[in-house]
This record gives structure tokens, C-alpha cells and sequence, in this order.
């Protein structure tokens, strides 16, 4: 099979309790890119992200990662693969130091060896992490979290950084750093999927784009023609 | 009088200290898990025969009966939660009570079977010495255990506060899911924990071994024991359990003297009653259990 992508998803499905959340979902993603996946709410957003990261078990279909069959992997093996994320909820350890969290991202085998480096990186990324890495994770202001989130997340030195809905609770300002950063780390060269409700802003970021509905890719194509299609205007952008 | 006084006072806190490190075994399990382990008092039980038998054998100081005890409890700790309680992590509580008090049956039945329900006094030398420190006279044995269980308590704090093994733990024990999302291997990280509880229970059944009988039946006031402890300390919490440990000691030692030996077993009772109304969540309760 003639397949250059980094990660490719193919027919996957996750049910629970018999309801299916992900009716064979397919895609794509080339190394480099910077792509997104918009829809509303319960259309399977977290449901994709969790199951390619195997927290969630997948009922059918296949993820590869450079070729690989990582389907069946438990977290911690995806993880090494390079498959990071910034999950829904940020999920941050909030009894724990801010630094503490940082290092727990990088401690995978992948990054154990430059963890220091990685540390001083995500540091210069967010001197606000800095300023506040003893203070306990809990009692960062909700921008903080989020940046702590994208940070423990490079620290695992990944190559694809999953982000599940960045931007939710984030005022417009700080959603647009928060956009900011996302496209810098992309200029790096991390491969980037971003989920978001947030469809005209993920759109103006990313290369290419998904619309997922109830568990199903019910469109996909260039950013630039999904911000023109009629009914996407329509359904999501309030046009 | 005074100096009776003081005498059980100080017996008092040296054994609570070793109630301390029976309760944080427990805790600890709880904190990272959220399982509680039913069958705990039998892992103290397994630490006092391990006690008994390799003193009697070998002829072996204390603190290496302990370190024996420390090593089986642990490695039998960690199979067993690899092997079964993996299994009912993320079942609901009550498949967890069954599966938990299925086991200390289980453990207890094993202990009658293996050595017989008569008690067995381990009666070595140390069981007999004592240490005079100015008004005070004190079992040799007792400070030894209260000085192992401290040094260990410390020891453990320690490595869970500064080491990357103890991070990932509290890490678990703080957000599953978010360990999950960083890759934290969860199943070796809960399989550690239950082995580092057991190894707490195993070691202190070891380190009293000079001065309980050793009896399959001691398990269950084991386990209360520690369930005491640790909800008057507050569960989940290290210092709670430590303070836990040694309320209790003192307590017990305090209402044999002051009311009669039989008074012993009930006092503590009356204070956790007394305590829960005080401080629903003990001491050093977290706001979230």
C-alpha cells in the first residue's frame, strides 16, 4: 500500500456501551503538517484523540504510525512512538508542582536522555511556567493550565502533538496565543492535529481540515474551500 | 507514679509508630488506587510469621527479619496486584470489598491451615530485654521497631517526594487519566504501590513479632487497627497516618491503665467516633476522597 503518511487512520471505530461514538473515521496526516478536525459537541472529537492514543479501546478499524500498527498498544507504548497530547480538560496533575508536571511529560525513554534541555525549552516558551515552577499545578489561573498542558506535552519530544479543544474556557485573547503557540510548535516541525469547536479559527491555522458529525468524516479538503463550502459557512461559522 | 505514668506514654509511642507505618501501607494504597485493601491485617499477619519463623531459625536480629519480611510482602504485593487486583481497579466499590474480603478469608484460612490457630510466642531473647533511659524502662524490642518503622516512614516520604518513581506515583494517585495521557505506565506504577504497601504491613507484622504472639487471628485487629488509624489521621495523607499511628498507640496504652487491659481495644474506637464527629475527615483529611 502506497502510504507516505506519518499517521494514518483508517476505519476506526469506538463504541460505548453498545452506542457507537466513532463510525469508521479515516485520515491522514503527512509529516510537518499542521491539520485539524472541527465539530460540535459529542460529534467524537475526545473520542478520536483517545483512541489513537489507546485510552480509549477501538471496536475496529486500524492507526499506523509510519507504517506501524499501533492499534492495539497501551498508552505508554503510543506514547513512546512520539504521539503526545494535549488533552480535553488538560488533565494536569494538580497536586503536583508545576515542575513536577514538566518532568513527568518527559519522563518516556524518548526524552529521558535531554530532559533537562527539553525542560529549559518549554521554560523559554512559557516564562510564566518559570516564574511558577514550584508553585502546585492546581493554583495556575486557567491560561497557566493550558500552557502547562502544551508543555508537559513537549516535553515528551513528540513528533505529532494531538490537541483536544486548546482553547475551551480561554478567553479570545488568550485563545489566540494559545493558536500562537500551536503554530510556532508547528514551524518547528512537530506534526500538529487539532481538534476544535472553534471552526473558523482552526480552519485559518491548518492546511487541510475534517468535519466530523456523529462519529463520522462527513467532509474533508483544503482549509480554504471548507471556509468557502456553503454549508459549513452555514452550519458552523454563523454566516 | 509519674514514672508509670511516662513509661506507658513512651511504650505508647513507640509502638504507634510502627501502627504508623501499618496505616501508611494502607493509605498509600488507597491514595494512588483508590482500592481498599480489606486484607491488609493478614499482610501484617504474614510479616509476624515471617518474624517469628526466620528469628527462630536463623537466629537473626530483628531488623533483618524485618528486611526479609519487607522483600516477600513485596514481591508477593506486586503479583498479587498484577495477577488479581488489577483485574477490579476500575470495577465499583463493592466488587472491590467482595474481592478484598474475599482474599483475607482466603489469607486467614491459609495461616490456620498452614501453622494452626494456636498462638505462637516468639520468645527470643529480645522479647525479654529492656533499656533503662532515666525514669524510664523500655523494651529493647519496642524501640527497636519504633526506631526501624520512623527511619522507614521518613525513608519512604522521601523517596516518594524526591525520586521519579515516587513523582510518577503521586502523579497517578492525583490524575489516572491524565497519567495516562503522559504515558505513565499505570498498571507497573499500581502493581509498585500495592508491593510497597504490603512490604509496609509485612515489615511491621516483622518488627512486633518480638512481642505479639504470632496467631492467625491477629489479622483482623490488624486490619481495623489501621482503618482507625488511618481515618483519624485522614485518609490518604502521610503525616495523617504517622499521627494516626501514634494517637492510637498512646490511646490504647493510656486506657489500659487508666481503665483496665481489656480497655484497650475500645478506646481507640471511642476516640475515631469522637474524632469523625470533630474532623469529619480526620486530621490531615484531603477535601477530595
Amino acid at each position: 500500500m502506497l502510504d507516505d503518511a506519518l499517521l494514518a487512520i483508517d476505519n476506526l471505530c469506538v463504541a460505548y456501551d453498545g452506542s457507537n461514538a466513532l463510525n469508521g473515521v479515516s485520515l491522514r496526516i503527512s509529516k510537518g503538517e499542521l491539520i485539524c478536525v472541527v465539530g460540535a459537541n459529542g460529534a467524537g472529537k475526545t473520542s478520536l484523540i483517545r483512541s489513537i492514543a489507546g485510552i480509549v479501546p477501538s471496536s475496529g478499524g486500524s492507526v499506523r504510525m509510519k507504517g506501524v500498527d499501533i492499534t492495539r498498544l497501551p498508552p505508554w507504548e503510543i506514547c513512546e512512538m512520539g504521539i503526545a497530547q494535549v488533552a480535553e480538560g488538560r488533565q494536569i496533575f494538580s497536586a503536583l508542582s508545576v515542575e513536577d508536571n514538566l518532568l513527568i511529560g518527559g519522563a518516556l525513554k524518548r526524552a529521558r536522555d535531554d530532559q533537562m534541555g527539553t525542560l529549559e525549552f518549554v521554560y523559554q516558551l512559557f516564562e510564566r511556567l518559570r516564574e511558577r515552577r514550584r508553585q502546585l499545578a492546581g493554583t495556575l489561573s486557567g491560561g497557566e493550565q493550558q500552557m502547562l498542558a502544551i508543555g508537559r506535552a513537549i516535553m515528551s519530544k513528540p513528533e505529532v502533538v494531538m490537541f483536544d479543544e486548546p482553547s475551551i474556557g480561554l478567553s479570545p485573547a488568550l485563545t489566540d496565543v494559545m493558536f500562537g503557540v500551536v503554530k510556532s510548535l508547528n514551524d518547528q516541525g512537530i506534526t500538529v492535529l487539532l481538534v476544535e469547536q472553534n471552526v473558523a479559527k482552526s480552519l485559518a491555522l491548518s492546511s487541510r481540515g475534517y468535519v466530523l458529525e456523529n462519529g463520522s468524516v462527513v467532509l474533508h479538503g483544503s482549509s480554504k474551500e471548507l471556509l468557502e463550502n456553503p454549508d459549513i459557512q452555514r452550519a458552523y461559522l454563523g454566516m | 507514679m509519674l514514672s508509670l505514668w511516662l513509661n506507658v506514654l513512651a511504650s505508647g509511642v513507640l509502638i504507634g509508630l510502627v501502627y504508623g507505618l501499618v496505616a501508611l501501607g494502607l493509605t498509600i494504597i488507597f491514595g494512588v488506587m483508590r482500592v481498599v485493601n480489606f486484607a491488609h491485617g493478614e499482610m501484617v499477619v504474614f510479616g509476624v510469621y515471617i518474624g517469628y519463623w526466620t528469628v527462630r531459625i536463623w537466629d537473626i536480629p530483628i531488623i533483618a527479619a524485618a528486611a526479609i519480611a519487607a522483600v516477600i510482602m513485596f514481591l508477593f504485593g506486586y503479583l498479587l496486584e498484577a495477577l488479581v487486583v488489577k483485574r477490579f481497579v476500575n470495577r465499583p466499590h463493592h466488587y472491590q470489598f467482595i474481592v478484598f474480603i474475599g482474599l483475607s478469608l482466603l489469607f486467614s484460612g491459609v495461616l490456620l491451615v498452614s501453622f494452626g490457630p494456636d498462638p505462637r510466642p516468639t520468645a527470643s531473647q529480645l522479647s525479654f530485654q529492656t533499656v533503662a533511659v532515666g525514669p524510664l524502662t523500655l523494651d529493647w524490642a519496642r524501640i527497636q521497631a519504633a526506631l526501624t518503622a520512623g527511619v522507614l516512614i521518613a525513608a519512604l516520604s522521601a523517596y516518594l517526594k524526591y525520586s521519579a518513581f515516587g513523582r510518577s506515583l503521586r502523579a497517578a494517585a492525583d490524575n489516572r487519566l491524565g497519567g495516562l495521557v503522559v504515558g505513565l505506565n499505570i498498571p507497573r506504577v499500581y502493581a509498585v504501590t500495592f508491593g510497597i504497601g504490603s512490604a509496609c504491613a509485612g515489615v511491621a507484622g516483622a518488627l512486633i513479632s518480638p512481642l505479639f504472639d504470632a496467631q492467625p487471628y491477629l489479622a483482623v485487629d490488624f486490619t481495623l487497627l489501621a482503618f482507625v488509624t488511618v481515618i483519624v489521621g485522614g485518609l490518604g495523607s502521610f503525616g495523617g497516618a504517622l499521627l494516626g499511628g501514634l494517637t492510637i498507640g498512646v490511646a490504647e496504652a493510656v486506657a489500659a491503665l487508666m481503665f483496665t487491659p481489656s480497655m484497650k481495644t475500645a478506646l481507640p474506637y471511642a476516640l475515631l467516633i469522637i474524632i469523625l464527629i470533630l474532623r469529619p475527615r480526620g486530621f490531615f483529611g484531603a477535601k477530595e476522597v
